[in-house]
């Protein structure tokens, strides 16, 4: 029986030795809890090496996927500094193992936000401005074959974002009815709404806010939170340009370089 | 008994009047190619028009590239509209003649001039509009669990059975048809979004595709008539009992209840 130390040594030595590993639910049997653990002895180790953690992302907003991985609830990740590239310039194709890519709104705060007890006005509440978004996702764990254990111990499967920079503020548009048009490399692949995402990316804002609370965490002014993607996520390989267009929200750019 | 346009046309009016499905009529007609089909579906409306139903538009069918991959081919197509199959706002799915409704949103046009192709761009169709509205598609197709060939559907007037509009029409030029989302909930649950570019890129090209089409048919669209430009997400099921709901950005809310189990004709299956 693999210990949850073990478990966490494997996923980060698949990001050091860029080589995906069976899923670990098929190693051990874990609990949620136990997921999460693995998720955060990954987060200190990170922490340990100088990594400062700048927010979160929400996974799973979207009935589709919570009833691909027979699931009622949705997940979290950590994001940590090093994970945010920069509009329309190359990011390293090297820095993931299997990315794709997904539209998203970014939420950043001006206040403090802990639950429990946190409902969409006071999240709502927190929010400084919003920021269209692109989540690079990757997964550790070879060919996607993910249940609900794999990826939340594997961070959520996160990878990346790319923040777009026109700020707007949270009482300037209905994110709930927002459309938004993804297109790779110049081809529209997919489009959706903001209520995409659990109803409204705030209900995913409040959820967050609420589950990192029973766990004794806030969200601090300043960080970024990712609530779910408005579409189904679509390949992002070397070369790609991938542009992300939101109504009253402006547009967002990634480019993955082409492998070195 | 040997196929023709005539007793295929015969045959699919029956199927709608009786509520009886049945297979697709190219399992026995195998010939049937696309010209014909044309054929067979401007019979069907030379019939419900010689039986005082008047033609009040068009809508296209496969205008997702899902659905033409699923379909494999290239371009949408045309279908006939009458006011039989205008169902007023705030009415249940017209359970009692239509034999497996699913319902799908759409972005409507009504046209303030006509359109005539060939020829015709996305940007002169929508100079051509006068108002966009929301649309909820109930669509209902004569074949067995929707299964059928492109002649197939063709000739069964691209599964055309009933269609709501929206509670607001807005001048094309104030919206970016683009982004205009929508999101379809299902007994109160987000299944799906979409915007308008997912009707052919902007649902004007599925206008223009519209008028270039008909016009190869000898037909134009006219002044005041209503497109239907095509599904911007995958149907989802209306029976009795369903509560379907689209949220649109700017064109406003429809609520469409399944309505009440209605008695159906016997069918064999």
């Amino acid at each position: 029986m693999s210990t949850l130390d073990d478990l966490a040594e494997g996923l980060l030595q698949a990001v050091r030795l860029h080589s995906p590993i069976p899923p670990i639910s098929a190693r051990a049997a874990l609990t949620i809890d136990d997921a999460y653990a693995i998720q955060l002895l990954q987060v200190d180790a990170w922490v340990r090496d100088g990594r400062r953690v700048a927010g979160h992302k929400v996974g799973l907003t979207s009935t589709a996927m919570r009833r691909q991985l027979g699931v009622a609830q949705p997940d979290f990740g950590h994001l940590t500094e090093d994970m945010f590239f920069a509009e329309n310039t190359a990011i390293r194709a090297e820095r993931f193992l299997q990315p794709r890519i997904e539209p998203e709104i970014a939420f950043v705060l001006s206040r403090p936000l802990r639950g429990p007890g946190v409902n969409v006005a006071t999240a709502i509440a927190a929010v400084d401005f919003i920021l269209p978004a692109l989540e690079i996702i990757d997964s550790r764990i070879a060919e996607w074959e993910i249940g609900i254990i794999d990826t939340i111990a594997d961070n959520a499967s996160s990878g990346g974002v790319v923040l777009g920079s026109p700020p707007v503020r949270p009482d300037q548009v209905d994110l709930r009815l927002a459309g938004c048009v993804l297109h790779r490399n110049g081809e529209v692949v997919a489009t959706g709404a903001g209520g995409a995402v659990l109803g409204s990316p705030v209900n995913a804002l409040a959820w967050l806010a609420n589950v990192l609370g029973e766990r004794g965490v806030g969200l601090e002014p300043g960080q970024v939170v990712l609530p779910g993607s408005m579409t189904a996520a679509v390949p992002f390989d070397a070369g790609d340009v991938v542009t992300s267009v939101v109504a009253g929200l402006g547009s967002v750019t990634a480019r993955l370089g082409e492998s070195a | 008994m040997k196929w023709d346009v005539d007793r295929a046309a015969t045959v699919l009016l029956d199927c709608e009047a009786t509520r009886t499905d049945r297979p697709p009529i190219t399992d026995e007609w195998p010939e049937l190619d696309q010209d014909t089909a044309y054929a067979v579906q401007d019979e069907t409306l030379r019939r419900r028009l010689a039986r005082g139903e008047r033609l009040i538009g068009v809508k296209l069918g496969l205008t997702s590239r899902a659905k033409q991959l699923r379909m494999n081919v290239a371009s949408p197509l045309v279908a006939w509209l009458t006011d039989a199959m205008l169902s007023p706002a705030g009415v249940p799915v017209p359970q009692d003649r239509l034999i497996h409704p699913r319902v799908e949103p759409e972005l409507v046009f009504v046209m303030r001039e006509r359109l005539t192709g060939p020829g015709v761009s996305a940007a002169q169709a929508l100079a051509a509009v006068d108002r966009v509205y929301a649309g909820a598609e109930i669509i209902d197709s004569r074949y067995r669990d929707f299964r059928f060939t492109l002649p197939d559907v063709v000739a069964d007037n691209a599964s055309a059975g009933a269609f709501v509009l929206g509670p607001v029409g807005l001048s094309p030029e104030r919206l970016d048809l683009t982004l205009e989302a929508v999101l379809v909930e299902v007994d109160g649950e987000v299944v799906d979004s979409a915007t308008g570019a997912a009707v052919q890129g902007h649902p004007a090209e599925a206008l223009a595709l519209a008028a270039n089409d008909l016009a190869r048919r000898g037909h134009a669209i006219e002044a005041g008539q209503l497109v239907l430009t095509g599904g911007m997400t995958d149907a989802v099921p209306a029976p009795p009992g369903a509560r379907v709901a689209f949220h649109f950005t700017n064109l406003g809310s429809i609520q469409l209840a399944g309505g009440q189990h209605a008695a159906r004709s016997d069918r064999t299956s």
